[in-house]
Formats: C-alpha cells, structure tokens, sequence
C-alpha cells in the first residue's frame, strides 16, 4: 500500500483573490515581508495496490480527473510505501 | 413540438424547486425533476441545471456533480444539438464538464454576494435572449454566490467576444458596464455565456427567482420565454 500526498496548486497566470486577501491580514498582523501568497490544497489518501507504477498511474488519473481542474490547477504529488 | 424542462436534483440542489415552481405555476410549462442517479432524460427538450450547493461545493464548485450518472446523458444531449440551461451552480457544473468554457473562482471581496443586479444583454439573437425586448436595456435579476468570479485566459476572452457568446454583463441601472457594477470581479463583467453551437447557456445570476410578479420581478421569465419560442417556432 501507498500513501499518497497530493499538492494542487493554482496556476500562476489565475488570480487568486483569497491569497490577495490572507496576505492583507498578515499586514494587519505587522508581518510586512510577505509577497505573492498564494493558497492551493493538500489531499492525503492511501492507495490500495502492491506496485508503484500501478498506484502512480492511479493517482495521475484520479487528480487529472477529479482533485484538480486542468484549466486552473496543476498538481503534483508523492507517494510513500506503507508496509 | 412539445416543451417540457427536466430539472436536474443533485444532492445539495436547493433552487430546483424554484425553478419548477417558476416553470410550471408562473409560466405553465411541462416540466418534470430529474434525479442525478438517473440516466433518463424523460423527453425533455430542455435541460436546467438549478442553483445550490451540490455536494456540498466540496473540492471546487460542481466538480462532483459533473461525474453524476444523469451528466453522462446530458453531455452527449448537449453534444447532439440539445439545449441546455444551467444557473448559477448550474452554471459551474457545465464549466467543470467543459460544456462550457472557462473556470469560476472566488468573488474578488470573498463574500458570499447576494442582491439583485442589472445585466445589460450584449446578444439577443441567442435561444436564450430572443425575446428580451429590444427597448429592454437591462434586466433586473438577484445573484447568490460566492464563487462567480468568472476567469478566461486572453485568448478565450476574445474568442468569446468574437463570437458574441457573451449574453449577459454586470451593468448599472442605466446599462453602463463598469467595474463598480461588476459584483463579483469577473472578467469582462461576464454575467453569462452560451456555447460556440449557441445550444449551451449558463449564467450565474437567478433568473427563476425572477419569475413571479408577487415577488415583484419577472424579468427571468424573459430567458424562459425565449427557450420556449425557439422550442414552439
């Protein structure tokens, strides 16, 4: 079994108005040095199969289809062998 | 030829009662639910994807609901030529299916914006906008969102324009298309567009919540109004 991690990020070229947002209260806070904050998503989930190549294909397919939205998104993600 | 809606029900679809009651008590068309675990698109001419939150908005708005058995049958309706309507999530559901194009992120103020606003209708030779009067400038209809900030890369902005796919603008009482009449921050002041074929629509304002002169606004019955005269003519 696998454990897989998946990171979907927003694509650079897409605004990202909650990011915009977030940055504004860390201003607020006095945190001054922070630019170009950007917010995405971390999925965890395991993937049932013995073979790498088998679980790698499954977790492509899996965030090209459903976790991530190709015209906004890219993804990348690792997979950990669980014994 | 015979003019029935399907409403399609998505768990979390909370204006397809709306959207019937509009349909058939204000406006005395045939129109029938349509369950998401169903295939059958029982005859319908036409197809509504209501507004709500569908599975809970989990993940993005209406990613899920875009794998529901009933949406494998209402793409390869869409593709054969059939029409299809879909608001507000509606909306976001044909844009995951890739029905429609572009993609919906959150409004630019990150609040959830709900009031009516004027849309200034930029074609009016669509099935969806025929038989707005021309004397007509705006239409007064509410939105209900939080994530209808509508976001298209250059080239699609264009390819829309060009195409005169854009229905529907944000605009100000008087028409004007401006940023302070845009609600939600989409480009382009984007309130609703249509499918290259012009068979798919989608728009993020609520045209059945204005449909019913107690509620004091009809001017959604004029979107209904031009399905039914292109379906009946």
């Amino acid at each position: 079994m696998f454990k897989a991690t998946v990171l979907i990020k927003r694509r650079p070229s897409i605004l990202d108005p909650q990011g915009v947002a977030v940055e504004k209260g860390a201003k607020h806070l006095g945190i001054s040095n922070i630019k170009s904050t950007r917010i995405g998503k971390l999925i965890e989930f395991d993937v049932d199969v013995k073979d790498r190549t088998a679980a790698e294909k499954e977790v492509n397919e899996y965030c090209s289809k459903l976790l991530s939205n190709p015209i906004m998104e890219d993804f990348e993600f690792n997979l950990e062998e669980v014994k | 030829m015979s003019l029935k809606f399907g409403v399609v029900v998505f768990p979390g679809s909370n204006c397809d009662h709306d959207a019937y009651y509009s349909l058939r008590k204000v406006l005395d068309y045939d129109v029938e639910f349509l369950w998401h675990k169903e295939t059958d698109l029982k005859q319908s001419r036409v197809i509504l994807l209501p507004g709500g939150f569908s599975y809970g908005d989990y993940l993005r708005t209406g990613s899920i609901a875009r794998f529901s058995p009933i949406m494998d049958s209402v793409i390869s309706f869409a593709n054969k030529g059939g029409i299809v309507i879909g608001i507000c999530n509606g909306f976001q559901i044909l844009l995951e299916a890739s029905l429609l194009p572009g993609v919906m992120i959150r409004n630019n103020s990150l609040k959830f914006a709900c009031k009516d606003v004027y849309l200034s209708v930029e074609n009016r030779e669509t099935i969806f906008s025929s038989e707005i009067s021309s004397d007509k400038k705006v239409l007064k209809i509410p939105i209900a969102h939080g994530e209808g900030n509508y976001f298209a890369d250059v080239d699609l902005l264009n390819e829309l324009e060009t195409n005169k796919q854009i229905v529907f603008r944000y605009a100000d009482a008087d028409g004007n298309v401006n940023d302070d009449s845009n609600p939600n921050g989409s480009q382009m002041n984007i309130a609703g567009i249509v499918n290259k074929k012009g068979n798919v629509f989608g728009m993020m304002p609520h045209p059945e919540r204005a449909c019913d002169p107690t509620l004091g606004r009809t001017d959604g019955q004029q979107i209904f109004k031009s399905i039914a005269n292109y379906i009946l003519n």
